[in-house]
């Protein structure tokens, strides 16, 4: 038996257990190797067709890396100004109340820019899922400071170490949004395992969940990795996020209602 | 005759766009435009035809919430006054790059910066010439009643999903605030689900249909060579409007020696003005632009042969002249009269300008 004949008997259809989803397209990803977004990319298009609303779900993308993120998701999709997503899934979610309307942002959109439209959102308790993924950088316009990087990291805007005398503190958005009345489920997670992955798999299901119920905003926070942004390889980045990341934005839920 | 009121501009806004079947309105108080969401609130649309009304954090949620909206296909709007304009442009600029339809009403103030809140028109070249970035047109409607506020919501919207683009209407504080005699237009149910995909099923997001690709709403196209080709389509869109749907009114242009060009509360004024003109024996007419864009340049020109004179009135410092400048192309004087800062000039201050400006020289 030669070893290609092998693999095509291992690979017959009663030993399939996982396949990639068809909600997520072939095209080829733009994102650097050890990004996180791919993961969550792929873990949201399972949960879209594992719960069957591909044909009712409208995914809205920011400004930053995940851009084009209507390029890997086959399902609807709105691309808003930087840091507007609330406010167009806003009005998606209202004027189509039986749609799944989510936002996938990253730091810089969601807590910088975007600060008074996921505040407002989060405060009138729209009917979505946000999708916030935190790795502390701008990642697509060159590694430049964000509102959640870390007291001391070098970034291009801050050469010398974030001072946070000057420049503020590391925004704890999930913190702050839990305060709200209007969320219903907060929590962050991450990606870089196996059991992180099942983990955010999971509370995305809530998310969309939640929004089949009516129950109002889920908000997802996923730390992630900015390899290019934090000039280490993948497996250092993973390192580095677990020694100084998860400390200052520890992973959990913090509300749910 | 229909349903006849006497009603302010504002609150004709508001009763319009319910009539008109629109789905949805996302604003921010400003003076002097407030009681068009007022009015809406106070209707309660929701439970009467479904419309959504809804007040936003900011100018900038509330455009981007129409961005949402009209993504959709649905009929959606918002309306401020000029400072909240001028937040709004960046999502102006962007439903312009994503071919959207929407309606935006603009209840001009004085400005530059917060200026005042009496009424004023300076805000021509923000709403014709651009405002955002990028080379994109609005269409742009210039009520000059309160009649017209009533007409141009529903005209907004056909134009707008007529050229998937979006339409503004440019008022003041003048006609957002005056009380007239207006016929109400009947009620047009919203459109259902099955209407909007037969309208907008080729582009609008509302869930991807099982068999057909998904459709995407963005401005974005990182190759350069696509985005001329989409340039190329945006101006031959603003071409086809120039073509097809300048509106404007003429008074008195018939045996006109001398021309007003005016356009909202102005044009009320130099009707007067007019009139007054002619009891001197200074045979003057008015050319009123209804549509700024796209401008009656052709009907302009189309009265040089006959006029020795042009006199552009507005209530700014001289923008919408420009226009009517490139029009004349130098063939007979054309000068500009203007107050300004919220001051509404007299239709005998017109005359005076007429005599000494285009007359005197």
């Amino acid at each position: 038996m030669t070893a290609t004949t092998e693999i095509n008997n291992i690979i017959s259809e009663e030993n399939l257990v996982y396949k990639k989803t068809d909600v997520l397209l072939d095209n080829e990803m733009h994102y650097c190797p050890g990004c996180t977004h791919g993961v969550i990319h792929k873990v949201i298009a399972e949960v879209i067709e594992e719960m069957d609303i591909q044909d009712k779900t409208i995914g809205v993308s920011p400004v930053g890396c995940s851009v084009l993120a209507y390029n890997y998701l086959d399902i609807d999709w709105q691309q808003a100004a930087h840091g507007r997503a609330p406010a167009l899934a806003t009005a998606t979610s209202r004027l189509m109340p039986d749609k799944y309307v989510f936002t996938y942002q990253g730091d810089g959109d969601l807590a910088s820019i975007g600060c008074a439209e996921i505040m407002h959102a989060c405060n009138r308790g729209e009917n979505i899922v946000v999708v916030f993924v935190n790795n502390a950088i701008y990642g697509m316009t060159g590694g430049q400071m964000a509102p959640t990087t870390l007291e001391g990291q070098v970034t291009a805007t801050s050469p010398y170490g974030r001072d946070c005398a000057t420049t503020g503190f590391p925004m704890k958005m999930s913190e702050i949004v839990s305060l709200l009345p209007g969320t219903r489920f907060v929590t962050r997670q991450s990606a870089e395992t196996a059991g992180a992955v099942r983990k955010l798999k999971k509370a995305i299901r809530k998310g969309f969940e939640n929004t089949r119920e009516k129950k109002g905003l889920s908000f997802i926070e996923i730390v992630g990795t900015c390899s290019s942004g934090w000039k280490l390889s993948p497996t250092q980045s993973n390192e580095w996020m677990k020694e100084n990341m998860f400390p200052y934005y520890p992973l959990g839920t913090l509300k749910d209602e | 005759m229909g349903d006849v009121r006497l009603m302010k501009g504002n609150e004709v806004i508001a009763e319009a766009a319910i009539r008109c079947g629109c789905d949805g309105y996302f604003g921010y108080p400003i003076t002097p435009q407030s009681e068009i969401m007022e009015t809406l609130m106070i209707r309660k649309p929701e439970d009467e035809t479904g419309m959504v009304v809804l007040q936003a954090e900011s100018e900038v949620a509330a455009i981007n919430m129409v961005y949402g909206g009209a993504s959709c296909g649905k009929k959606v709007m918002t309306s401020s006054s000029s400072p909240g304009i001028s937040l709004k442009a960046e999502g102006i600029t962007y439903l312009a790059g994503a071919e959207l339809p929407a309606l935006i009403v603009n209840i001009v103030r004085g400005g530059p910066g917060l200026g005042t809140i009496q009424p004023a028109q300076s805000d021509y070249f923000q709403a014709v010439k651009g405002g955002g970035h990028g080379d994109y047109k609005l269409i742009v409607l210039a009520p000059a009643s309160v009649q017209e506020m009533n007409d141009f919501v529903d005209l907004g919207f056909e134009l707008s999903f007529k050229y998937l683009n979006p339409a503004m209407i440019l008022s003041d504080g003048v006609i957002g605030q005056m009380m007239e005699k207006v016929e109400l237009s009947d009620y047009k149910p919203r459109w259902t689900d099955e209407e909007i995909e037969k309208i907008s099923g080729s582009w609008a997001t509302n869930g991807k249909k099982a068999g057909s690709e998904r459709n995407i709403s963005t401005s974005l196209d990182l190759d350069s060579a696509k985005q001329e080709v989409f340039n190329h389509k945006l101006q031959a869109k603003y071409r086809a409007m120039e073509e097809n749907d300048v509106r404007f009114e003429k008074i008195a242009c018939d045996d006109a020696d001398y021309l007003f060009v005016a356009y909202g509360s102005s044009a009320r004024i130099c009707q007067k003005s007019v009139e007054l003109a002619r009891e001197k024996g200074i045979k003057v007419g008015l050319l009123r632009p209804i549509t700024l864009f796209p401008y009656p340049t052709i009907q302009i020109q189309e009265m040089l042969g006959q006029v020795k004179g042009i006199l552009s009135v507005e209530m700014s410092a001289g923008q919408m002249v420009e226009d009517v400048r490139l029009a004349v192309e130098g063939k007979v004087p054309v000068e500009h009269f203007g107050r300004y800062g919220g001051i509404i000039p007299t239709p005998e201050e017109v005359v005076e300008a007429l005599e000494e400006k285009i007359l005197g020289k």
